[in-house]
């Protein structure tokens, strides 16, 4: 049977670059895939791209293409990424020219164009999940509305011969799919297989979560070496059963319960995991560990598609204003709670006029609220915020200032304040009639396919 | 006994909705979850923090939970005025639960 080992080389967009390129050296890897958008991070990209037509793509591309170029080249190892963000087209330009500067220029880069769909969900208006109300009615507060497209258009480049195939919005997964769809020629509707390769896609997409990242718990659950933690591979066979695993002597550890928590991360109804390509159902995977870093995933099933596309929807929400300031040694909290009670009240005398606020002690409440910490013991040093949403800068700045004139009109010896003031561009949701998103491949040189 | 000691968990965030996994170290314990680690139960533990509803499902091959909270993630992790907006530090929250340490069908 054949099988094909895929690594994932970032699970956000600042993640580190060295474990990929432990990959692309000692992976003994066919595709090395880098998830780096976030949520937001294509609106934040577009307003880039309205200020320069060349930017708009991820800050860290040129870093981290540079770093595992050579290797995958030598190696014939393919790279997928969607670090295209907002311009995929001006990341692929980008990258034909660090090939040509590396003496690479016959590496064939492909980008995948046609998850912006503003114009398309303008025309149509349509209603936002998140919230009553409908994109026209964001008004010039929209920014952006990106589809996320599945693995089609991806690998559609693969079997076109791209060495490199840059995305702007994709969903997660569907990078890690699209390399078994073309390896293998999985038929677009066998939605088991497509189900159970979403799975392996789903399991890799955050990188270093599954391989001991955002897992250990000293005494509970130890992990050895995380400065050193290797990023996943995973085995892929043409029926679809799949092995998760990392470099050997790299740190971290592939476990069954690394694989299982990873299995559940930001999962709905394990029985519809919705995605582009399938409905995925991760209801019945089993998991078992089959030797040292080494874990077998199988069960994975799935059913059609759904007729939309989940569109992401950026829009500037509002201002956030912030300060903070903090106390120490005996009656650290009770001076804390004083400064609170002070910040409140002047925020009040004051007029801000804040449509949300927090006030909170870090170090007693700040995370979980007061019901969650009330049996918290008292700590020596707690650290005062105080956090509210407002319409404009102006009024957010002054959030901030209320904290810091604690300094001298405030309770004892509060020291190490801070301030902040800062626009919020946040995301909706929309669903689009997947009809309406036309992906397409382009090689830069303008070649469309 | 407190649940972290027979179950590990992690947090995952999209928009407004924070899911939680409780997952059973040992499958013996599987049926203590079941039994104690309710909705409802989950529901009144994060009082202040979660705003909608709580749904389980329920994963007997891996002997893990899943709670799915609405309207959990001060408005959404993008505009959240919260120091953690993600809510990644829920999951800790949830392993402080008392849980009884036998299971009375």
């Amino acid at each position: 049977m054949r099988t094909i080992r895929i690594g994932s080389g970032a699970g956000y967009s600042g993640d580190r670059i060295e474990p990929a390129v432990e990959l692309a050296e000692k992976g003994d890897i066919q595709y090395l895939v880098f998830e780096c958008l976030g949520e937001r991070t294509v609106a934040l990209a577009q307003q880039a791209r309205m200020k320069d037509p060349e930017s708009g793509y991820d800050p860290l591309l040129e870093e981290r293409i540079r770093a595992v170029l050579p290797l995958c080249a030598a190696r014939d190892i393919k790279i997928v990424t969607n670090m295209g963000a907002a311009n995929p087209v001006a990341a692929a330009r980008k990258t034909a020219e660090i090939a040509g500067s590396l003496g690479l220029s016959s590496l064939k880069i492909a980008a995948v164009v046609g998850d912006d769909v503003l114009d398309a969900c303008k025309e149509r208006d349509l209603p936002i999940m998140e919230f009553e109300g409908t994109i026209r009615q964001l008004g010039n507060r929209l920014l952006s509305a990106n589809a996320y497209l599945g693995a089609e258009p991806i690998a559609q480049a693969l079997t076109c011969g791209a060495d490199v195939v840059i995305t702007g919005r994709a969903s997660d997964p569907a990078l890690f799919l699209a390399p078994m769809i073309h390896a293998f020629g999985w038929a677009m509707d066998d939605w088991n297989l497509l189900g159970q390769g979403t799975l392996a896609g789903h399991l890799l997409e955050c990188a270093g979560q599954i391989t001991g990242g955002y897992f250990a718990d000293p005494g509970f659950k130890d992990i050895p070496d995380l400065a050193r933690l290797g990023f996943p591979i995973g085995e892929v066979g043409e029926d679809g059963s799949l092995v998760i695993t990392k470099v050997t002597g790299s740190g971290g550890a592939v476990t069954a319960q690394t694989c299982k928590e990873q299995l559940l991360y930001e999962v709905h109804d394990p029985t519809r995991y919705l995605q582009p390509d399938v409905t995925a159902d991760f209801s019945q995977v089993k998991v078992e560990e089959i030797g040292e870093d080494r874990v077998r995933i199988s069960g994975g099933g799935g059913s059609p598609r759904t007729g939309t596309l989940k569109v992401s929807v950026g829009y500037v929400d509002s201002f956030i204003g912030e300060g903070q300031i903090s106390y120490a040694g005996r009656g650290a909290v009770a001076r804390g709670k004083l400064a609170l009670e002070i910040v409140r009240e002047r925020l009040k005398l004051t007029g801000i006029a804040a449509s949300e606020l927090r006030f909170e002690l870090i170090g007693v409440d700040s995370l979980h609220g007061a019901h969650v910490s009330v049996h918290a013991n008292e700590p020596y040093e707690v650290r005062v915020r105080v956090a509210g949403r407002t319409e404009n800068r102006r009024e957010a700045v002054r959030i901030g200032n209320e904290v810091e004139t604690l300094y001298t009109n405030g309770p004892a010896a509060g020291g190490g304040a801070f301030k902040s003031a800062r626009d919020v561009v946040a995301v909706a949701s929309v669903l689009l009639p997947r009809e309406l998103a036309r992906p397409q491949v382009q090689f830069v040189g303008g070649e469309q396919r | 006994m407190k649940l972290r000691e027979i179950a590990h968990s992690r947090t995952g965030d999209k928009g407004n909705t924070s899911n939680i996994s409780v997952i059973a170290y040992d499958e013996k314990h599987y049926p203590l979850l079941l039994a104690h680690v309710t909705s409802a139960r989950v529901k009144a533990h994060f009082a202040g923090v979660v705003e909608g509803d709580v749904v389980r499902y329920e994963l007997p091959n891996i002997s893990a939970l899943n709670f799915v909270m609405s309207q959990a993630l001060g408005g959404g992790v993008t505009r959240s005025l919260a120091l953690d907006a993600h809510g990644k530090s829920l999951s800790s929250a949830l392993l402080d639960l008392e849980i009884e340490d036998r299971f009375d069908p």
